[in-house]
């Protein structure tokens, strides 16, 4: 560890911890706390949401993937991407109008019943443990790598000041912390994407030539090919990327934070234009660390190639670029994990005990007081299962986080909004089919079981052939919802026509 | 303007407004049918575009063949995929700023005004 790597550092902590000061006092009621009291500006939740996107896993995972197969892992990037158009088109405004705080809101506006809330609430709370322990596991490894500090001070690190972040300043001091690393994050993908394209002299039609020559895959490397080489589990893959971005808890609940549906819209309008860019520029950061890093290298410093990033910078820029990178991952990771305690604290507060125990009947004070609690206990939690999960494979934790979103929460959600004859019992069958399938599959696909020690939890033969079982749990999803509406006889279109209207028009009573 | 001439304001004050009405009333369905008719192609179309990289790259190698200098269409598709999201972003926009009036105006007419 150096000097300088110490600095940025710690001007990262002091920095946030000030935002969070500032943020603290403007938090006073339970809207200031989850939804920073609806008051941010478009552009702000634009780039809270972009920041909230680009986790340690695109910057540094997307970075370290094309380095290594190329084209592969830039479909990634792609299908991230084009998530956005999901969420603006179809979910965005409808849930800005119907929602207050979380997903169940917005479903119970039409489906006024505990149980559907509480399996929404349980819904959210899976996605965002398994988010929460593969993002903090993976924090606790980079954090090692580029500090060289012990994985349990690493994570007890990250754990603690999201816990502070929260805590104290709930969805300002989160939105702010995400705002500003997002903007670091763009200064320094540009600067290193400025200086891949120089030491290629700006030809990018030269850069793609010599790229067929510089790795062991040969002209190989720019092709489809080297990384999902089984067509179903590609496809599948790309489903659930598309598609679960629009059920994430923690990227829905920033769309309480404005004040209505046109500034939702333009949020999202900022939020592609800031992810789109960015992810063109990680083709030249991975071109980069695959040409003047090398496979080799990165390879030695993290197999899944997390350090390609770094590694460039300080290729590049010498020891200040990869500094200033490896600071802004650290802020990356304390943002994306800080969002996501928000969103689970919310699934226990405001779901769970304001609206199913208390019936909606709890003063503010005690919803507040709830909401802090469930925010703490969120974060002890995962840091405690972090701790204890260092060796484990995490891959699998997000591929079924961004599963569970697809197949649980989004057919719910569309049939929420789009369809007349939907109704109580579909709700729940919809949200348990994909939740229930989702998980099943996971734990019997490769993933958990694989025949060669150590690359999976068991060793085994897996049961189901997919890496990623969205190609199956999400149609289950909607399929469930099918069968649970048809088989019960309830259809109200008194709160269809409610749901309808709101959706539609953003009116409120 | 289609407004449910049997309407009064005073309605509102009472409790919930007939959302039943309002949603069967012409300004709303047309609203609903003209969103419908702009949402539902587009959505279908940049769904379908995008299944056609992996499938394309999956199941055949047309895509590896080369087109500018040593970038193969995969690349071009791929970048393509990029441009529809941003163009189709903007064209979004653009077009909401006219549901957003119509549904202004039905909160005035038939809701009461009472708006985010």
């Amino acid at each position: 560890m150096n000097a300088t790597v110490v600095t940025l550092f710690l001007i990262i902590v002091i920095a946030t911890l000030v935002i969070t000061y500032y943020a603290a006092k403007k938090t006073q009621t339970t809207g200031d706390f989850y939804t920073a009291g609806g008051g941010l500006k478009g552009w702000q939740n634009g780039l809270a949401i972009a920041g909230d996107y680009l986790s340690a896993a695109s910057f540094l995972g997307i970075a370290g993937a094309i380095a290594l197969y190329g084209f592969d892992g830039f479909f990634y990037s792609i299908g991230f991407l084009i998530a956005y158009l999901v969420v603006m088109f179809l979910v965005a405004e409808p849930l800005r109008n119907l929602g207050k705080y979380t997903l169940a809101d917005m479903i119970n506006a039409r489906f006024d019943a505990k149980k559907v809330r509480g399996i929404a609430a349980l819904s959210t709370i899976t996605i965002v443990i398994f988010y929460m322990i593969a993002q903090l596991v993976g924090a606790g490894a980079l954090i090692q790598l580029l500090f060289d500090i012990d994985y349990w001070i690493a994570v007890l690190i990250v754990g603690v000041m999201m816990t502070i972040y929260v805590l104290f300043g709930g969805m300002t001091a989160t939105s702010w912390v995400q705002i500003i690393k997002a903007v670091l994050l763009m200064i320094g993908t540009v600067i290193i994407a400025f200086m891949v394209l120089a030491k290629f002299n700006f030809n990018i039609l030269g850069m793609f030539s010599e790229m067929k020559t510089v790795t062991s895959h040969g002209a190989d490397y720019l092709n489809p090919g080297l990384k999902y080489n089984v067509p179903l589990d590609t496809i599948s893959l790309m489903l659930a990327l598309v598609l679960g971005t629009a059920g994430l808890p923690h990227i829905l609940m920033r769309f309480f934070t404005v004040r209505n549906a046109k500034t939702a819209r333009s949020s999202v309008v900022t939020a592609t234009w800031v992810v789109g860019i960015f992810y063109v520029l990680t083709i030249f950061l991975g071109f980069g660390a695959a040409a003047f890093v090398g496979e080799e290298l990165i390879t030695a410093a993290n197999p899944a190639g997390n350090m390609a990033a770094p590694l460039l910078a300080e290729a590049l820029g010498g020891n200040f670029l990869m500094s200033f990178v490896s600071a802004v991952a650290f802020a990356t990771i304390l943002a994306v994990v800080a969002g996501l305690v928000l969103s689970g604290a919310s699934a226990f507060a405001h779901d769970i005990y304001g609206q199913i125990i208390k019936k909606g009947k709890a003063t503010d004070k005690q919803q507040m007081l709830a909401a802090r609690y469930a925010s703490l206990g969120v974060s002890v939690f995962s840091i405690i299962f972090a701790l204890f999960a260092q060796t484990m494979n995490v891959a699998f934790l997000v591929s079924l986080a961004f599963c569970v979103a697809a197949s649980a929460n989004l057919p719910v959600i569309l049939y929420t909004i789009y369809w007349k004859r939907f109704n109580t019992a579909g709700a729940i069958t919809a949200m348990l089919f994909g939740l229930v399938s989702a998980l099943v599959l996971v734990s019997i696909s490769p993933n958990v079981f694989s025949p060669i020690e150590g690359a999976a939890i068991f060793v085994g033969e897996p049961i189901f052939p997919l890496t990623n079982p969205a190609l199956i749990s999400v149609p289950l999803g909607f399929l469930g919802g099918y069968i649970g509406t048809m088989l019960s006889k309830e259809v109200d279109l008194n709160h269809y026509a409610e749901v309808q209207v709101k959706a539609n028009t953003g009116y409120r009573e | 303007m289609s407004v449910e001439s049997d309407f009064k304001k005073e309605e509102f004050s009472k409790g919930k407004p007939d959302f039943i009405a309002v949603s069967e009333s012409k300004a709303f369905k047309n609203l609903i049918a003209k969103r419908k008719k702009f949402i539902l192609p587009l959505t279908v179309f940049f769904l379908v575009f995008y299944f056609m990289l992996p499938i394309l790259t999956s199941y055949s190698t047309i895509l590896n063949t080369p087109v500018i200098g040593d970038i193969s269409w995969a690349w071009i598709f791929a970048f393509c995929q990029f441009i529809m999201t941003w163009v189709f972003c903007t064209v979004y926009v653009k077009k909401s700023a006219s549901f957003d009036r119509q549904s202004d105006e039905i909160v005035e007419n038939q809701l009461g005004g009472r708006h985010e």
